[in-house]
């Protein structure tokens, strides 16, 4: 049976043969360890991380290609940002729609005696900038929130509060775009984001271990790292260095996944971000026009407007478990979707789905119009199932 | 080497600062290469960018503004 992959928010699959071709390029050719030597195919290593970063800067509009961190996801991203930047005393404000990444230190870093807010966000997921105004105290120093969640794909009021953080001095706002880098325009400027979080696997079109924090300039002063070894600079020195991207950068980095993600990076540049977002909203809608009509039975999760939404559609049949729908979609149908939690407790507590959870189907750019058709086909059937085991 | 040829290196904090250089040089279409560091400039085990010695000038203004905290030492 043909397998029809809807699980893209988890990670995009496949890659564009790019992404491939490159890492094997890197492997059989160059494969040496960058900035650790000065023989040609050490630099050619290097080189392909700084393109790395000079292409990340020019797709989010980031002006310096040495602000940019490259890391092992975007979890890896957050716990920079965060542990580094957080201390007893200080209060972060966040959003009840976050993913584990951002919840999880969080929850740590108050049991250490940093004050947390969490806003709550509506039923649909969608987070009232005005309700997180009102959380903000004298020692507040982050705001931290997703750009899009990864349960619903609702796409959140960013530029809104990137302002409201702005004009508050000694706050740094801190985004976690893994739902949404290249899959939506990101302006750092624009947003007035302090701090991006980026995952190279799912919309960057890279493998697995890659992903990217964006530290604006001078921000590094203030943001230790977490893990300290060598860099291949200052060797001399048994002292950490303090600059960037060295300061968070330890160790001998996935260069052969960063050859594949600057291939994936410069096939969005190629296809262009409003293209790629054009045609996953297409079979988007496609699959949730075709469900309008089984509202009794299915309970679709999120906004109903899909420009305040990613390829992410999260739903419930009536009287049938996500995990029980999820099985029957792979074994009859090949689909392969994801069922359950999603790694973010909070966001389904928001949407009153905790602790059964919900299915969801992520489309993805090479995804067809077949795949939804099938999915909808899928979907009606086990709904037809159920009718006839319940007569 | 036909003639006998004298270089200027430029040392950085790190190597992506030296592949910085490097392609800002090279966009001003001054030869230059990436080098080990040589022992006696510095114990650094990173690269650094080697040009002519009459270039100097030239590479100065090029990085000055655009990468901080380089050293240009005659090689």
């Amino acid at each position: 049976m043909k397998t029809i992959y809807l699980d893209n928010a988890a990670t995009s699959f496949p890659k564009p043969s790019q992404t491939m071709e490159a890492m094997n390029v890197f492997q059989r050719e160059i494969g040496a360890n960058p900035g650790r030597s000065g023989h040609g195919r050490s630099i050619d290593a290097g080189r392909v991380l700084y393109e790395t970063r000079e292409v990340l800067a020019g797709l989010f509009h980031i002006d310096d290609p040495l602000s940019v961190v490259l890391t092992k996801n975007s979890t890896e991203a957050l716990n920079i940002a965060l542990l580094g930047a957080l201390a007893p005393g200080d209060h972060a404000i966040t959003t009840s729609m976050e993913h584990n990444s951002v919840m999880r230190p969080l929850r740590h870093l108050e049991s250490r005696g940093v004050e947390l807010s969490v806003v709550d966000c509506s039923p649909r997921g969608e987070l009232d900038p005005d309700d997180l105004e009102k959380a903000f105290r004298k020692n507040t120093k982050i705001v931290v929130m997703t750009h899009a969640s990864n349960v619903t794909g609702t796409i959140q009021p960013v530029v809104e509060v990137g302002q409201m953080v702005r004009e508050r001095e000694g706050v740094v706002f801190c985004v976690d775009a893994a739902q949404t880098a290249g899959a939506l325009p990101i302006d750092v400027e624009a947003m007035k984001i302090d701090l991006l979080a980026v995952t190279g696997h799912k919309s960057l079109y890279g493998p697995q271990g890659t992903g990217a924090l964006y530290i604006r300039h001078g921000l590094e002063k203030k943001i230790s790292p977490l893990m300290m070894g060598g860099t291949g600079s200052r060797s001399e020195f048994e002292v950490h260095p303090d600059f960037m991207p060295d300061k968070y950068e330890s160790g001998t980095p996935n260069a052969l996944g960063f050859a594949g993600l600057c291939a994936g990076l410069n096939f969005i540049a190629n296809q262009s971000i409003p293209a790629i977002r054009n045609k996953e909203m297409e079979l988007t809608a496609r699959f949730l026009d075709a469900l309008s009509d089984l509202r009794s039975e299915v309970t679709i999760y999120g906004p109903a407007d899909t420009a305040r939404l990613t390829a992410v559609v999260s739903f419930n049949l009536k009287d049938v478990t996500a995990s029980d729908a999820s099985l029957f979609f792979e074994e009859k149908y090949g689909i392969l979707c994801r069922p359950g939690l999603h790694c973010a407790p909070s966001a389904h507590r928001t949407l009153g789905t905790f602790p059964q959870g919900t299915v969801r189907f992520s489309f993805g750019f090479f995804n067809t119009n077949e795949d939804v058709d099938e999915a909808v086909h899928a979907v009606k059937a086990l709904l037809h199932q159920r009718r006839s085991r319940v007569q | 080497m036909t003639k006998q040829e004298s270089f200027s290196v430029a040392l950085f904090e790190s190597v992506s600062h030296a592949l910085r250089a490097e392609k800002l040089v090279k966009a001003a279409k001054l030869p230059c290469k990436l080098i080990p560091v040589p022992r006696h400039l510095s114990s650094d085990c990173g690269v650094c960018l080697r040009f002519n010695f009459e270039d100097q000038k030239a590479v100065e203004q090029i990085l000055a503004g655009t990468i901080d905290h380089f050293e240009i030492l005659p090689l």
